[in-house]
């Protein structure tokens, strides 16, 4: 479909993102935490795609690609948002920050179908966008949008360790603060004694 | 040898990536074994992740189809006029 859209067909560019527009905007609204400027810069990544189409190599796939154009629309939005000193705190965190994960005595699995329930939802949401943007970032590229470690460290510019503890960490920091809440929130087992 | 929880949870995220050497994935499947508070963080942390990573979190904005599909016809027809 790229080669016949790059020939001239530019109307098949519809077609050719319907099925990423879902993880393009989640992913700018999990790194920008605004609905409005995520839209916006969802909007311009995919402007981007269509006009540097040519630039496309083949090898990678689209949606890895779509995925870093994205990133980095995130990133140099926030650039302008938000000061260094941010950032360097942030970076600093890596460093002392031994990500320890909730303790539990029993875990009683948690079905997608919970993702109906809007209380459920805003949990997430919370968790996601409330992870420091070295692991949110990570997290998305590897987790949600399933790139491997190599594409994450290149996408990401960093080394294949540093995307390994960062990624154990955001998960840790996930598992902490997630673990307790979403126990919480799933119904109280009901005592059915003749089951 | 036998390894305590907090080296356990060192290794959970390459445990569930499935790439942890052979004689440390020993190591944390035996202490899995008769751990319940590891096995636990680790149940917890595979659902948290499948959960988090759901398409479902993020809805999309109403309109937003509309809106991008919009953009993107002026900016198609802006820098490839049809011809016909
Ligand atoms: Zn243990």
């Amino acid at each position: 479909m790229i080669a016949s859209i790059l020939s001239g067909n530019t109307q098949e560019f519809h077609s050719l993102i319907r099925p990423y527009e879902r993880s393009v905007f989640s992913m700018a609204l999990s790194l920008l935490q605004n609905e409005a400027d995520a839209e916006d810069a969802a909007q311009d990544a995919f402007l981007k795609a269509f006009r540097n189409l040519k630039a496309f190599r083949a090898e990678s796939k689209f949606s890895t690609w779509l995925i870093s154009i994205t990133l980095n629309e995130a990133r140099s939005r926030l650039r302008k948002k938000k000061t260094m000193k941010v950032q360097s705190i942030e970076e600093q965190q890596e460093e002392h920050n031994h990500a320890s994960p909730a303790l539990l005595r029993d875990w009683r699995e948690i079905p997608s179908e919970a993702l109906e329930r809007q209380e459920v939802k805003l949990i997430l949401q919370q968790a996601i966008t409330d992870l420091p943007l070295i692991y949110r970032e990570i997290f998305l590229l590897r987790d949600v949008e399933e790139l491997s470690v190599n594409e994450s460290a290149e996408t990401l510019g960093i080394s294949v360790a540093s995307v390994k503890v960062r990624l154990h960490r955001a998960r840790m920091m996930l598992q902490k603060k997630l673990a307790p809440q979403l126990k919480q929130t799933s119904p109280k087992r009901r005592w059915l004694p003749w089951l | 040898m036998v390894i305590d929880c907090k080296h356990v949870w060192e290794h959970i995220s390459g445990y569930l990536d499935g790439t942890l050497a052979p004689e440390q994935l020993e190591q944390v499947q035996k202490h899995l074994e008769h751990c319940e508070i590891c096995s636990a963080i680790l149940d917890s942390t595979r659902n948290i992740l499948i959960l988090t990573a759901d398409d479902r979190v993020f809805e999309l904005p109403l309109g937003f189809s509309e809106r991008l599909h919009a953009r993107l016809d002026d900016e198609i027809k802006r820098i490839s006029p049809e011809v016909t």
